[in-house]
C-alpha cells in the first residue's frame, strides 16, 4: 500500500496572530511556522501502518511557498519516504488544493491518502472530503482509529454524537482527529539522513494548473474580544453574581 | 433565491442545528424559497419534525433503510448533486455532520465552500472565523452555486408552528460508492443530561479535575446543564470525546458557562468565548482564562465545587 500525506506549512499553534493594519491578511513574516498539527498526526499514522508492514510507502505533498521545503523535511526526518512540493505563491483555496492532491494521486497511484481534518489557520475543514469526492473513493473523516483488514480499512470517526465505526473499501482517503496517535519526535540521525531523501518540485505551470476564482477575501478583522473580569472572593459573592445575571 | 437545506438528520431524528440555519437561510434570502432535504429510514420522524418549521417551503424526504445508522455521503451525494440544479444556495449546519458531507458535494459540483458562517453580510459575502477564531474574515463567493455550513450559535433558532409545511418523496440515486462504505457500529455515550450544543448552562472540566468527574456532574446536575471538557481531559481519558469544547471540538454559547480546571488555552476559549456569562474556576490567578472569564474564582476546585454545589442547591431550593 503506498500511502500520500498532504501536509500544510501554517504558523505554529503556540503563536500569536497579528493581523495587518489594512486588513489584507495576518501577517506571516517572523512568525514560527509549523506542520499543520493534525497533519503531523496524518504522518504518524501512516509511518505506523509501515512498520505494521501493512504500507510500502509513504509520500509526503505539501503545496505553498518555498517554505515548504522546511515543513517537507521535517516529515522526512520524521520517516516519510519522498516529498513532493508544489511551489506556488499564490494563496489557494480548498478546492484548488483538493484538484492538485488528485492530480499526483492519479500520476502516482497511491491507495491510501490521509490528510488533517482542518488545517488550523483557515479552519476550513474541507480539502479531505473533497479529494474523495475527485477521486472517487469513500472517505472516512475525523478519525481516531484505523485497523487495516485485507482490502478494507475498519476506522473510528469521532462525531457529534459519540464514536462512528465504518468499513471502508480500499483506496480511500481518510482525515485524521486529534487522539488518533501522538506523533513521534524527529531524532537527529534522522533529521540528517532527511536532506538526502528524494524532494521534487512542481510549479504550477509545469502542472497545467490554474487556479480556479470563485471565492476572495475581502477582508481580516481583530475579533471582537472580551474585557477581563471580576475577581470573586467568595462563593457567595458568586452566587450573588450569577444571580443578577440572572442565570441561577 | 433559492436555498436549500441539507437538514442535519441522525438515526431518524432531526438535530436541532436545524433551527439556526433556517434563521441564517431567511436572513441570505427574505424572499426566496427555503426547502429542507432530509435522508432517513421509512420509521425516521425527522422530516416530519422538519415540516414544523416555519418559514420552510417544503421538504424532500429521501426514503432507505441505509440511513437507519448512518448517513454517508457516498449514499446521498448523487441526489443531492440533482437536485441541486435546482438551488442558488445549498447549506448546512457546520458540525460533523454537514462538515462530512458538504464539501464532498462541492467538490462534485465544482464549486468553493464557505465554512463555518458567522454572519451574513449579504447576498455573497459573509463572516466566519479563522485561527480558531484569533481573526475573522469577510468573504465573497462568485461561484455558480453558493454552499455553505453555517455555525449554529451564531444565529437564533428559527421557530416551529402549528401547521406542517409539505413533505414529498424523493428518490434516491445510489452512487458507484455505496458498498464501499459500510456502517459497523455507532458508541454512544449514555447520559440524561441536556445537549451540549443547545443547553443554556454548561459546566466543563479540565485535566486540573483529575480522573474523578463526578464533581463537574454533580455541579452541572444542580444546574440542570450540560458537561463539557477541555481536550486535555478528553486526551487523559476522564470524559467521552463528544464533550470537548474547542477549536475542533464542539462550539458552545450557552448563558452560563462554567470552566473548572482550565487553563484557557486559545483552541479552548475559541469554542466558548461566545457564552453570555463565562465563570472560571482555577487555583492559578494567572491562567489565561482567570483573565478573561466575566467572573473568577480562585481556590482549590476539590473544595470550591463540592461548596459550590450546596450554596447552589440552596439558591434553588429558596427560588
Ligand atoms: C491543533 C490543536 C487543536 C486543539 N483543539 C482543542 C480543543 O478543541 N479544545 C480544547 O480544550 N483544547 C484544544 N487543544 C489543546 C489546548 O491547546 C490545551 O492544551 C488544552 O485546552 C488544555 O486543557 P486544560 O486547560 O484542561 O489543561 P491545562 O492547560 O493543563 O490546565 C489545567 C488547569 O487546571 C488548573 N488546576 C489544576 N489543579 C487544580 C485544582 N486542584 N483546582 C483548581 N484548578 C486546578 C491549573 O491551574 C490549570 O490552569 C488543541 C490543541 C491543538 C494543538
Ligand atoms: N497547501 C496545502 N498543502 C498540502 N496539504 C494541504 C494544504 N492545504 C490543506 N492541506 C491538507 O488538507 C487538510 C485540510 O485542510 P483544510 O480543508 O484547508 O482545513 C490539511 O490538514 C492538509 O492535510
Amino acid at each position: 500500500m503506498k500511502i500520500l500525506i498532504p501536509i500544510k506549512r501554517v504558523i505554529d499553534h503556540m503563536a500569536k496572530i497579528h493581523i495587518k493594519p489594512d486588513g489584507s491578511g495576518v501577517i506571516n513574516d517572523y512568525v514560527k511556522m509549523a506542520i499543520n498539527p493534525f497533519d503531523e498526526i496524518a504522518v504518524e499514522q501512516a509511518l505506523v501502518l509501515r512498520e505494521q508492514g501493512q504500507a510500502t510507502q509513504v509520500t509526503v505533498l505539501s503545496i505553498g511557498p518555498v517554505g515548504c521545503v522546511e515543513t517537507l523535511r521535517h516529515a522526512l526526518a520524521l520517516g516519510a519516504d519522498q516529498a513532493i512540493h508544489i511551489q506556488t505563491d499564490i494563496p489557494l483555496l480548498p478546492l484548488d488544493i483538493a484538484k492538485l492532491i488528485t492530480h499526483i494521486v492519479q500520476k502516482n497511484v497511491f491507495d491510501l491518502v490521509i490528510s488533517g481534518k482542518q488545517a488550523i489557520d483557515n479552519d476550513c475543514n474541507q480539502v479531505g472530503q473533497m479529494v474523495a469526492a475527485l477521486l472517487g473513493w469513500p472517505q472516512g473523516t475525523f478519525i481516531s482509529q484505523v485497523v487495516v483488514e485485507g482490502k478494507t480499512l475498519l476506522v473510528k470517526r469521532e462525531v457529534d454524537h459519540g464514536i462512528e465505526q465504518l468499513r471502508l473499501v480500499l483506496p480511500c482517503v481518510l482525515t485524521t482527529d486529534l487522539r488518533l496517535n501522538r506523533p513521534r519526535y524527529a531524532s537527529l540521525p534522522n533529521v540528517m539522513k532527511a536532506k538526502n531523501k528524494p524532494l521534487e518540485t512542481y510549479t504550477l505551470a509545469q502542472l497545467n494548473f490554474k487556479p480556479r476564482e470563485g471565492q476572495k477575501t475581502l477582508q481580516i478583522l481583530e475579533p471582537t474580544s472580551r474585557e477581563g473580569g471580576i475577581l470573586v472572593a467568595s462563593i457567595q459573592e458568586l452566587i450573588e453574581h450569577l444571580k443578577k445575571e440572572q442565570v441561577l | 433565491m433559492n436555498i436549500l437545506i441539507l437538514a442535519p438528520a441522525y438515526q431518524g431524528h432531526l438535530h436541532a442545528s436545524m433551527g439556526p440555519v433556517l434563521t441564517a437561510a431567511h436572513q441570505l434570502s427574505p424572499k426566496g424559497t427555503i426547502d429542507a432535504i432530509v435522508f432517513e429510514a421509512s420509521s425516521g420522524c425527522a422530516a416530519a419534525s422538519c415540516a414544523m418549521y416555519v418559514g420552510l417551503t417544503r421538504i424532500w424526504r429521501v426514503v432507505s433503510q441505509d440511513f437507519e445508522q448512518t448517513i454517508a455521503p457516498e449514499w446521498i451525494v448523487p441526489t443531492l448533486v440533482e437536485l441541486a440544479q435546482k438551488y442558488d444556495v445549498i447549506m448546512a449546519p457546520a458540525n460533523t455532520f454537514g462538515k462530512n458531507i458538504m464539501p464532498n458535494l462541492a467538490a462534485v459540483l465544482d464549486v468553493g465552500q464557505v465554512s463555518d458562517v458567522i454572519k451574513i453580510l449579504g447576498p455573497r459575502q459573509f463572516e466566519r472565523p479563522i485561527y480558531a477564531g484569533n481573526a475573522i474574515e469577510q468573504v465573497e463567493s462568485t461561484d455558480a452555486k453558493i454552499l455553505l455550513t453555517i455555525r449554529p450559535i451564531a444565529f437564533d433558532a428559527a421557530v416551529m408552528g402549528t401547521s406542517p409545511v409539505p413533505v414529498e418523496n424523493c428518490s434516491l440515486i445510489m452512487g458507484h460508492l455505496k458498498d464501499r462504505v459500510t456502517f459497523i457500529s455507532v458508541e454512544k455515550p449514555p447520559s440524561q443530561r441536556p445537549d451540549l450544543q443547545s443547553a443554556s448552562v454548561v459546566v466543563s472540566g479540565g485535566r486540573g479535575v483529575g480522573e474523578d468527574f463526578s464533581l463537574i456532574e454533580q455541579l452541572a446536575d444542580c444546574f440542570g446543564a450540560a458537561v463539557g471538557a477541555s481536550r486535555a481531559a478528553v486526551d487523559a481519558g476522564f470524559i467521552t470525546n463528544d464533550c470537548q469544547v474547542g477549536q475542533t471540538g464542539k462550539v458552545v454559547a450557552p448563558d452560563l458557562y462554567i470552566a473548572v480546571g482550565i487553563s484557557g488555552a486559545i483552541q479552548h476559549w475559541s469554542g466558548m468565548k461566545d457564552s453570555k456569562v463565562i465563570v472560571a474556576i482555577n487555583k492559578d490567578a494567572e491562567a489565561p482564562l482567570s483573565k478573561m472569564a466575566d467572573y473568577v474564582l480562585i481556590g482549590d476546585l476539590f473544595q470550591v465545587i463540592p461548596e459550590l454545589i450546596v450554596a447552589v442547591k440552596k439558591e434553588k431550593e429558596t427560588a
